[in-house]
Formats: structure tokens, sequence, C-alpha cells
């Protein structure tokens, strides 16, 4: 009788629930907390649905097939980024070349920065080169990383992880830095922590979100040129 | 909101086409969506049409996509916990310089230019 209702509770059907349940949780936390910014629904529900896989024992290769059926909107959800780039086009008038500049300056600084700070504090080798991709959209994380000779699904989590810290603090750290241009706002935090940091831009104002968006898509063709390049020159 | 959802998958996979034919070093999404920024610019997209209701709708949830690759966090608890030191500070310090980095060399160019804008309240933080 146990064992058949544990079947159920590792079912497919039943991980999907629980990440969509976690995922309400978290859409619901933010609401009562008026948008507070810890309240970031991603991480309430990571962390809901990373502790029921660990107390069922589901091994996180299932867990990850059995929710491919939401993995795979992260598709069409991203070619979707156009819409709000398109509402806010009248905005990159005169802001063509300091934003493709920035953007490249950007995923030099932070593939580089990445990699030294990790050397600096004795990270091997090989984290070190799983680090150096972690500004990059995860299907971009993962796929130089593969290539570089890194972990790739922690390359993943690494994307994820900084996505939320971004999505955490980089309102407020923007502000600190007194960068009050809303496209520059957006553009730098979609260069640093793509889609996820986008989310929170796009719930904060439009413009930032349009900007963010378009900015994870450039900085994803930046890393992609310059990690194979600055490979040669950091190992 | 069907018809909308197509034109995205379709934008997808003419992206991802175009990314094995050409070999580029990108994912097909982000090439989907410059595609389709171009389409939305050319035709003058309106916000009553399905692509928009579709997109913005799917935008709302954009969190909820990442759940699943982010879970494999608690496959990584150990790597994590051990290399803590290292990584945190690879990630938060390589992400706070790589903010400076955009956010700073963008605005900077914005004066040099004569343009720079301030959209914020003033002394307000958003």
């Amino acid at each position: 009788m146990s064992d058949s209702v544990l079947d159920v509770a590792r079912s497919p059907l039943a991980l999907l629930a629980v990440t969509l349940a976690g995922y309400q949780a978290g859409r619901w936390i933010q609401q009562r907390t008026g948008g507070h910014a810890l309240a970031q629904p991603v991480l309430v529900a990571i962390i809901v649905t990373g502790a029921a896989i660990s107390v069922l024992d589901v091994d996180y290769p299932d867990y990850r097939s059995a929710t491919e059926l939401i993995a795979f909107w992260l598709g069409p959800a991203t070619v979707a980024l156009a819409v709000p780039l398109h509402r806010q086009a009248d905005r990159l008038k005169g802001f063509v070349v300091p934003l493709l500049v920035a953007v490249v300056v950007g995923a030099a600084v932070s593939i580089t920065s990445a990699v030294l700070l990790a050397r600096a504090l004795g990270a091997g080798e090989t984290l070190e080169r799983t680090l150096s991709t972690k500004a990059a959209t995860t299907p971009v994380a993962i796929a130089l990383t593969e290539h570089l000779g890194g972990i790739a699904p922690l390359a993943a989590v690494f994307a994820i992880i900084i996505g939320i810290f971004s999505a955490i603090t980089a309102p407020a750290v923007l502000t600190l830095l007194r960068i009050r241009d809303r496209r520059a706002r957006g553009l730098a935090v979609g260069a640093v922590s793509h889609g996820i940091g986008a989310s929170r831009m796009l719930r904060e104002d439009e413009t930032e979100g349009a900007f963010a968006g378009l900015s994870m898509g450039l900085s994803a063709l930046a890393i992609s040129l310059l990690v194979p390049l600055l490979a040669l020159v950091l190992w | 909101m069907i018809a909308g959802l197509t034109w995205l998958v379709g934008f997808q996979l003419v992206g991802e086409l175009i990314v094995q034919v050409a070999d580029l070093p990108v994912p097909g999404p982000v090439v989907g969506m410059l595609l389709l920024f171009v389409l939305l610019r050319v035709r003058r997209y309106d916000d009553e049409g399905s692509i928009v209701r579709a997109g913005t709708a799917l935008l709302r949830h954009l969190q909820l996509f990442f759940i699943p690759a982010g879970v494999g966090v608690v496959a990584y608890l150990g790597v994590l916990g051990r290399d803590a030191l290292p990584i945190g500070v690879a990630l938060i310090g390589s992400w706070l310089l790589g903010l400076v980095a955009v956010g700073w060399t963008a605005v900077g160019l914005e004066r040099l230019s004569g343009r720079p804008r301030d959209d914020l309240p003033a002394g307000g933080t958003t």
C-alpha cells in the first residue's frame, strides 16, 4: 500500500504538480509581501521542490525529464522577449552604439573576473572553466562549458544562482551606482544575469525589461564568441 | 492565445534551423527573438495582436520555466559546500564587476554623445 502511494508521489505528474505548487507558493509570498525583492517565485519554488525530491529520494535526472514540459517553454518565452523590445523600440534611438560597446565590455569583464577570482581563491581548473560562462543564459552556459571541459549541469546551476541573486539585489545596486537611465539599467542586468534578471526588470518597468531581454540575447552572442578567445589567454 | 504560441514556437524553430545551418554559437531561441523583433518592426505589429498577447502571457511567468534547471542545485550541494568560498566570491564578484562595467560604459558613452537620461524619480529607489 505505502509503496504504491510512494510510486504516485514519485510519478512525473506529482513532480510537475510539486513544481507548479512551489511556483504558486512563491507568487503568493510575493503578493503578500507587496513584491519584496527577496520573494522571487523561482527561489521559493527551487527550495520547495528541491526539498520535496530529496525527501522522496527522486534522482535529479528523473525529476528533470519529468518536468521537461515546463522547461520547454523557456525557448518560446525567450523568443517572446522581442515583444517588450518592439514596444520600446523608440528608446533604441541614440543608444545603439553605447549598448553594443557596453555588452562586449561587460562580457569580457565577467568572464575574466570570474576565472581570476576563482583562481585567486584556489578553485581547481575545472571549476574555473565552469564558472567562466555563468553570466550567459542557461543553454549557452551549458553548451560553452561542455566545450571548455567544465561541468555543464553545474554551469546551469551557477547561471541560475547568480540570476536569482541579481533579481533580488540588482535594482538597488544600480541605484547605488547612480545608473538612472532605465535603458542602461536593463542592459546591465540582462548582461550579467540573463532571463531571471530580465524577469525582475520586466516586473519593475517595461523599458528596463525590454533592454534586459535584448542585452541577454546580445550577451549570449558576445560571451559565446569571447569565451574561446579568452580561453587561449586564461589557461 | 494558441495562434500566438504557434508563432513563437515557429520563430524558435526558424532560429534553431539557422543556428544549425550557419553553425552559430548562440541558442536558437535567441536568434528567434531577434528575427521576431525584426518582423514586429516591419509589420508595425500592434498591441492587440496574438503574438503580443501570447508573448506577454509567457513573459509574466518567465521564472517558472527556470525551475527545472534550478532544482539541479540539489545534485551539486556537495560541490557547492566544499568550494563555497571561491564559488561565492567568483559568482558575486564577477557579477558586480560586470554590472558596473556594462552600466558605466553605457551611461558614459551616452554622456559623451551629450544625451544622458535620468528616468528615476528624484531620490527614489524604484
